[in-house]
């Protein structure tokens, strides 16, 4: 005789199994930011958030740089979003399938997954050298924007997509045009998903380092124009870290970056709540 | 003259025709039913009524004339205003019912909020809808029930001011009450405007309609007088359909 598992058992090995899967993801996850939390929330005072950077980070705050991360961050999206929701829209409603929009397709998903220090060295011998921007602000968010548009133009993909084919009948039944109907009807139908793609470009940007350093420098002082050189938190992190110069500080820095990213998701998750609640 | 005029038509979905040299004529203010099984060609015959079958990439020959104008040098969005269309799945624009009403006609002109205002009412009165939403127009309006929804639709669709209106099956996924409530709609609504009313219930054909006609595998076999067409229909695969030997 065959040794047998019965449905029931086999039910409760699944369920055991899926279940310490899960347990394990989130136990790693809140390890992670408690731990971060723990050894840097000491340092987190109204002078270390406010304060400029002296002594290269040893003493002082971390102003500059939460500045830094906020202006490159916002350049970043501020381009990288209407191109990549645009060329989204192209994708999906202007070409019928076919060649153009698979290679186009191919090519953003080979871009999302190219290390972003290619990226970085990419800005920097495009924007930095041949465009001569400098370490600055607009050479480290130009980098950023290339490199969080392919997220962006495939989750906005999905998104346009997914919008019943129904409502666009509506629309031109209507007498809407393809723009009307794109417009009005289809993208504010997909705008949950198309900002969810722009949370993870923005995750991703504020929490790159190696695209940013070859890019906008990493200057401790306060940025005075888009063409000022900046260091980000992380990239701040990275030095204070990397070169021993003050491990509290280190842990401090990155305990305001993880709030930030953290706080950026839930802003963004309520706001798309509020907005579902209010169409659907 | 007659409403619409539809001369020597085809119509092709890439290599499959799926109407077949049709000549029909839609009186002014009638409700006309289209009856047949599937694949008879029912639905392309609305689809081309309003060039909403471009969008499907498909094609056709012959001519469609509205009070004698081929359709083809109207506008396409004043074709579209002045033959309006409910689909078989009541389907509402995200947002209030405010605003799925307001969508259609703010594409063709500025309108000011006390004209939505009364837009919105006389289409929802119109469609029988306004006692029962009156209290919540910005609510969204995937929150009605599927028969209040295809309300809406037809609504929505007044709420144009068309001439004519095409309803694709408008009852097929709606309880008995709410059908009734739709076919009282449009027996109203018949006053003003010329229906073509594509069906799968015979029944509900025999019930609302002045005429009908009989369509197969994209031909058009018959058309009468409902009443006559329903008791002594004069082609046997006429016969045959609507005694449900077949479809």
């Amino acid at each position: 005789m065959t040794f047998r598992i019965g449905p029931r058992t086999s039910q409760i090995i699944a369920y055991t199994i899926l279940l310490l899967m899960t347990v394990i993801v989130v136990i790693v996850l809140f390890f992670i930011i408690f731990y971060i939390l723990k050894n840097g929330i000491g340092q987190l005072t109204l002078e270390f958030l406010t304060d400029k950077t002296r002594e290269m980070g040893k003493e002082g705050g971390i102003f500059p740089s939460i500045l830094g991360t906020i202006f490159i961050t916002v350049f970043a999206i501020l381009i990288a979003t209407p191109l990549g929701v645009g060329s989204a829209v192209y994708l999906v409603e202007y070409t019928r399938g076919g060649m153009i929009r698979r290679i186009i397709s191919f090519g953003a998903d080979c871009l999302a997954g190219v290390p972003s220090i290619i990226f970085g060295l990419f800005g920097f011998i495009f924007f930095v050298i041949t465009m001569n921007l400098g370490w600055s602000i607009v050479s480290g968010g130009l980098t950023l924007a290339v490199m969080i548009m392919p997220t962006i133009i495939r989750t906005s993909e999905e998104a346009i997509k997914s919008v019943p084919h129904t409502y666009r009948e509506i629309s031109y039944s209507l007498g809407g045009g393809k723009l009307d109907t794109i417009v009005r009807v289809v993208l504010p139908t997909a705008l949950p998903g198309i900002l969810t793609g722009v949370i993870l470009g923005i995750g991703r940007a504020v929490g790159e380092t190696a695209a940013v350093i070859f890019t906008a420098g990493s200057s401790l002082g306060l940025p005075t124009s888009v063409f000022s050189s900046t260091r980000t938190l992380a990239v701040h992190f990275y030095i204070l870290a990397r070169e021993g110069i003050s491990m509290p500080k280190a842990y401090g820095t990155a305990a305001v970056l993880i709030i930030i990213i953290l706080a950026i998701n839930f802003i963004a998750y309520r706001l798309m709540h509020r907005f579902i609640a209010r169409y659907y | 003259m007659a409403k619409i005029s539809i001369r020597e038509l085809n119509l092709y979905y890439n290599d499959h025709q799926a109407l077949k040299s049709i000549n029909l004529d839609v009186e002014n203010k009638e409700i006309m039913a289209v009856i047949g099984p599937a694949n008879s060609g029912k639905s392309s015959l609305l689809r081309a009524l309003n060039r909403l079958y471009e969008i499907d990439y498909a094609r056709i020959t012959g001519k469609i004339l509205l009070d004698g104008k081929d359709i083809f040098e109207i506008p396409i969005n004043d074709l579209r205003r002045r033959i309006g269309i409910v689909f078989a799945t009541p389907v509402v624009l995200p947002g209030s019912i405010r605003k799925n009403l307001s969508y259609g006609p703010k594409l063709h002109r500025r309108i000011g909020k006390s004209e939505v205002d009364d837009l919105v009412y006389n289409a929802l009165t119109s469609a029988n809808l306004w006692d029962e939403v009156k209290d919540r127009l910005e609510d969204s309006a995937a929150r009605l029930s599927g028969g209040q929804q295809q309300r809406l639709c037809i609504a929505r669709a007044l709420a144009m001011q068309p001439e004519v209106i095409l309803m694709d099956e408008p009852c097929s996924g709606l309880d008995p009450v709410s059908t009734a409530k739709i076919e009282a709609t449009m027996l109203e609504l018949k006053k003003d405007y010329t229906f073509i009313l594509v069906t799968n219930n015979t029944k509900q054909a025999a019930r609302v309609s002045d005429r009908t006609a009989f369509f197969l595998l994209g031909e058009l076999i018959e058309i009468g007088k409902t009443q006559k067409l329903f008791t002594s229909p004069t082609d046997t695969r006429t016969d045959d359909y609507i005694r449900g030997r077949f479809g």
